[in-house]
């Protein structure tokens, strides 16, 4: 048995032996630094660029060096990989300089003159929507005229950087007529499909291998596409490897992070608790270039109403430009932001109800059989009362909640649900492709899957042992190269394991039949090597409507309730997290120490969302784009998270997992506000910081 | 200039102000020791430095000439703290395990949860929220 | 990395007076001790200087003992050293908790109590500690020593009196009685950069000392006497906040600064209460 034991990762002994091999540990003979000359300002046009350096061994590319489309193709096709012309964001690229020795390459001066031009910095004074969504649910007119309460508010949620521990690297070797990137990246297909675009070449002359990577929540999802892009004209113009390392000040300041949004929320509440009208208005901050912002919005406003079953809802959002560094993937996409501002809301709606928010959100949860926001049906698996209720039971809520009134400290929680997959029809037009290879030594998985820590390659080489009946060892892993693997979507959106997993699953479901009762080495010796492949399967019955934003917007949902209690320092202001219970439904945790991990960690980027990560945009730029004054929590910031699972397995998922990975982040920021809130502090905006915090009890005093 | 590496007498000539994490990576190629920020915040770069961690992005190689310096490479690979981090869930992207693993060596014998919290405060991890750290440091 | 190292030079002293020579014959000089603060600039390509001095090479420079009746501390003794020194631990306990709170152990190994001195941030954590126990510092030149005492060796924002031909080559701390208060408020619960630093005596007169809240380490003599002839807390925390001028950074707003150091000194006085 494979599945659901603690077996040993794959990627394990090397990364503790320190001879895992990341990028940067990479080398090519004859191999070239290369360098970025970026924009300083949010706005203008380039008049003249003058390079003010002996140019002997330098390889120098601007736009005019890109043989196919200047694009950094994505979904607008609106970003170019090199400025031309005009920027519309300080860090936005414009000139890319190689060269063998970094010293030289770091002391070449380009001087560029500019016509400034007006800079649009704050996203309510910006007209140009990206994306623009309605839900609507019911008439909220009704709602209105059945509540016996309307309560209002406005909640804020800052940029957060992924802060991935290793950053952005990316080195490009020319090849035969073609090229091959070896970077830190999630998406290899993506990289795969901006390169065809940007460099006009055929597929088969771009090969991409996904090197190991130090962490990515996201941040590697689609500026890969950027950095391979310019590493990979840097290398054709010079014939040369080139190896383009950002340090941590150009990754913070150049590329994409999560999205600001304001998200105003108008509800209608019977006296009961039960709510009657949810109005939302979603506003994100896309930064200048569309990107991956209309799918952000999109998980957004999909989950604004939360696990709740309101009758009457209206959500709309808009994805809004800016002139500042792109926004753009991060761990939740959207969800954490408006999950954020109703979980305050739900808390707040309690207290003028004086009611006990553990009872208002009972009421409200949805059940098996109950429709959200886009009327999609909860399945069997929904487990929004249980995993409310084991927390609850598991921290000791109601009693803590009295015993703490009066005291420095609080106790609060949140409610949340996060759907696993691409959003929609994501799925069906991804069509994903996984396959299995039969070798000498057993079986051989073949995805684009990236393991960028989560565990990837061992929680696939679980569900294939488990599924074919062969030891888990027997299962080879490896760092995906599209040379060899198919295209089997990006590593993001909750979707390696159920999704991804789940073709695995099928295929070695398929692989067996082939086998028989034959070992894969028994098949290999008798006729050699034998591969499977499968395309995703879109489960019976599940429909959705992208015009009017109706149906099934995911498989399925997984469930999480966090339970935060705090210590407030009354000098300070410094708020002492004391303790995280984290129960989840995760349908089926395939490996209980990996799946823990997911939540683990998630819980803390969670809480530095919530109390500690703060980006200081000064005209348009991070101005605190440094880790010491970024501040992301240390051991002794994150108190011990007690994680626990109530799964509830969902049918289509392989072995019942549902999506893991960003459920997680979801919860914690309006757990720990609300935790304020227990001891008076209104609060509606992160993150909360003690200077934040010193304002709401001083105007409240 | 001379030193202890990993247990070997090393001659090493590059510039005394080279990094000592520059001269382990590129000259005597030991790439376990990683960079994340170039200013001693998140301590990828930890190595000992005559049995102390210390950030490797902020020594000089001047600075180690007859001291001995032990990197992760030094360990092995099975090292009790190095089977604990596998076993526990301590590794998991793995750019900040090597570091990680360095700085808990210097923790005394049966560490307490408060004093591997404060020996660890040092290093930065991204994925696993810590608790997995802590308990393979426990184990270990 | 963002500067040329190439282009960078490295004396290398073998004695103290060899040192001091090189100062004063080869200099401009930048002493080098643990690093943590130099070479953060030469990664990010801040540094201004390209001529370096190594003082790493001294080890007769690292030592923290007691000398009639006064703990004498080396340049090069770390933050590692001041927390691990009984002599420290029994006099100076507020030395101890900054120590422990600057850094994580990796920068506490190498980071020197001199080294904070030389940088002269007004964040530095340990600077409030030396103000408040009077600290004397200990320069070096060829010309012979000054002993300075701590409230007059800066000048003004990260100026001090220190000439490029002296070295600090010691930190003196004279007995203080009382009970010794020390309190950070930093960016987050460890490796922080400080918003603010309290550090206090409870002796008579009592002693203030304040990081993070003007352009350089002060003492707050007017509060000092105010709490000293027994005047009422609220009225010493008035004349508090008109002696510091904190201000809006990266870090923190002034109007917190201003209200966590009134908030801290009244936790001072009720910790410290007998």
């Amino acid at each position: 048995m494979a599945v659901g034991r603690n077996v040993a990762r794959k990627d394990g002994f090397p990364k503790v032996a320190g001879s895992a091999l990341y990028t940067d540990d990479l080398a090519f003979p004859g191999m070239l630094y290369g360098r970025s000359i970026r924009s300083p300002l949010a706005h203008g046009r380039i008049e003249a660029i003058e390079l003010d350096f002996d140019r002997t061994g330098f390889t120098i590319v601007d736009c005019q060096d890109i043989p196919g489309r200047n694009v950094v193709t994505l979904l607008g096709d609106d970003q170019p990989c090199l400025a031309a012309g005009q920027v519309l964001h300080v860090g936005e690229p414009i000139l890319l300089l190689a060269h063998a020795d970094r010293e030289r390459l770091l002391e070449a001066r380009v001087e560029i003159r500019f016509q400034e031009m007006p800079a649009l910095l704050n996203l309510l004074e910006s007209d140009h929507s990206f994306k623009d969504i309605l839900i609507q649910k019911g008439e909220l007119e009704a709602g209105w005229s059945r509540a016996d309460t309307i309560i209002e508010g406005e909640y804020r949620t800052g940029h957060q950087e992924q802060l991935y521990i290793e950053p952005n690297v990316v080195i490009a070797v020319p090849e035969e007529g073609g090229v091959t990137i070896h970077g830190s990246l999630q998406c290899p297909y993506y990289v795969h499909k901006a390169l065809r675009v940007l460099l006009d070449l055929p597929p088969e002359r771009i090969r991409v291998v996904a090197r190991e990577t130090g962490g990515g929540f996201g941040g590697k999802e689609e500026y890969p596409s950027m950095i391979a892009g310019h590493a990979a004209l840097l290398a054709l113009k010079a014939g040369r490897p080139v190896k383009l390392v950002y340090d941590r000040e150009e990754d913070m300041i150049a590329t994409t992070k999560r999205h600001p949004s304001i998200c105003r929320i108008r509800s209608g509440v019977q006296d009961d608790g039960t709510l009657t009208a949810l109005d939302i208005e979603v506003l994100i901050d896309g930064g200048a270039y569309v990107t991956l912002s209309p799918v952000v919005l999109s998980r957004g406003v999909i989950h604004a109403s939360g696990p709740y079953r309101c009758p009457n809802v209206r959500i709309q959002g808009r994805a809004l430009r800016t002139n500042t560094p792109p926004n753009g993937a991060f761990r939740g996409f959207g969800a954490p932001q408006t999950q954020f501002a109703l979980e305050v809301h739900m808390e707040r709606i309690a207290e003028q109800l004086r009611m006990d928010p553990v009872q208002l959100r009972r009421i409200n949860a949805l059940r098996p059989g109950d429709r959200n926001a886009t009327g999609q049906v909860m399945g069997p698996d929904c487990s929004a009362l249980e995993v409310l209720e084991e927390a609850v039971r598991r921290s000791d809520f109601h009693r803590k909640r009295r015993n703490h009134s009066g005291s420095l400290r609080g106790i609060g929680l949140s409610l949340i649900y996060h759907g696993s997959g691409f959003t929609g029809s994501g799925e069906v037009a991804l069509n994903s492709e996984a396959a299995l290879e039969v070798t000498e030594a057993g079986v051989r998985i073949l995805v684009a899957s990236t393991e960028i820590g989560q565990g990837t390659r061992t929680m696939h080489a679980q569900i294939v042992a488990e599924t074919l009946g062969i030891p888990y060892e027997q299962v080879e892993t490896d760092n995906p190269d599209t040379a060899r693997v198919p295209d089997s979507g990006p590593t993001v959106a909750s979707r390696t394991c159920m999704v991804v997993g789940g073709i695995l699953k099928r295929c070695a479901e398929q692989l067996k039949e082939r086998l028989g009762d034959r070992s894969p080495q028994q098949y290999f010796a008798e006729h050699g090597s034998l591969k499977v492949s499968r395309r995703y399967q879109r489960p019976e019955g599940l429909l959705w409507d992208e015009e009017h934003y109706r149906g099934d917007a995911y498989a399925t949902f997984a469930y999480s309730c966090v339970v935060s209690e705090l210590e407030l320092d009354p000098d300070t202001y410094q708020v002492k997290p004391l303790r995280l219970t984290a129960v989840q439904d995760i349908g089926k945790a395939i490996h209980p120490i990996l799946a823990a991990g997911q939540i683990e960690g998630g819980t803390a980027q969670g809480l530095g969302y919530a109390l500690l990560e703060e980006v200081v945009m000064q005209g348009g730029v991070m101005a605190n784009a440094q880790l010491t004054n970024y501040l992301i929590p240390t051991t002794m910031d994150t108190p011990p998270i007690d994680v626990h699972f109530v799964n509830r397995p969902y049918q289509e998922g392989p072995f019942g997992a549902k999506g893991v990975g960003e459920l997680p982040i979801d919860g914690p920021a309006p757990s720990l506000v609300n935790a304020l809130r227990h001891l008076g502090l209104d609060l509606r905006s992160i993150p909360a910081t003690p200077e934040r915090i010193m304002e709401v009890a001083c105007a409240s005093v | 200039m001379r030193f202890r590496l990993n247990g070997q007498q090393r001659e090493l000539e590059v510039h005394p102000m080279k990094r000592l994490l520059d001269a382990l990576r590129e000259d005597l190629g030991l790439i376990g020791t990683k960079e994340g920020c170039g200013e001693g915040e998140c301590g990828s770069c930890t190595v000992l430095v005559d049995g102390e961690p210390v950030c490797s992005c902020l020594l000089p190689v001047a600075q180690v000439e007859g001291a001995e310096v032990i990197t992760i490479e030094g360990l092995g690979g099975e090292h009790p703290l190095q089977r604990a981090f596998v076993e526990e869930g301590g590794a998991q992207c793995g750019i900040c395990t090597p570091g990680m693993i360095m700085a808990a060596l210097a923790l005394g014998p049966n560490p307490t949860e408060a004093e591997i919290r404060e020996g660890l405060a040092g290093n930065l991890c991204r994925c696993t929220g810590y608790t997995a750290i802590i308990r393979a440091v426990q184990k270990a | 990395m963002r500067t040329a190292i190439s282009k960078l030079t490295l004396l290398q002293p073998a004695s103290l007076q060899e040192a001091l020579r090189m100062l004063d014959e080869e200099g401009p000089l930048r002493p080098l001790a643990g690093c943590t603060d130099v070479y953060v600039e030469v990664n990010f390509g801040t540094a201004t200087q390209t001529r370096f001095l190594n003082l790493w090479g001294l080890p007769q420079l690292r030592y923290v003992r007691r000398e009639n009746g006064i703990l004498r501390i080396g340049a090069l003794a770390t933050f590692t050293d001041l927390i691990r020194s009984r002599e420290i631990q029994e006099e100076a306990p507020m030395l101890v908790a900054a120590s422990r709170e600057i850094g994580g152990v990796q920068i506490q190994n190498r980071g020197t109590l001199a080294g904070n001195i030389a940088n002269a941030s007004p964040a530095g954590d340990s600077l409030p500690v030396l103000a408040a126990l009077e600290a004397i510092v200990v320069l070096e030149s060829r010309q012979g020593q000054r002993r300075i005492p701590f409230h007059r060796f800066y000048t003004g924002y990260r100026q001090s009196v220190i000439r490029p031909d002296e070295l600090i080559v010691a930190v003196e701390l004279p007995r203080t009685e009382g009970v010794q208060w020390f309190r950070k408020v930093g960016t987050r619960a460890a490796q922080a950069i400080s918003k603010v630093v309290m550090a206090a005596v409870r002796s008579d007169p009592p002693r203030l000392a304040l990081g993070s809240v003007a352009p350089t380490v002060i003492r707050l003599p007017r509060t000092e006497a105010c709490l000293a002839r027994g005047g009422s807390m609220t009225e010493a925390q008035e004349i508090l906040t008109k002696e510091i001028q904190p201000i809006d950074d990266l870090r923190s707003t002034a109007a917190y600064r201003r209200l966590v150091c009134a908030n801290l000194l009244a936790r001072f006085w009720t910790d410290t209460h007998a």
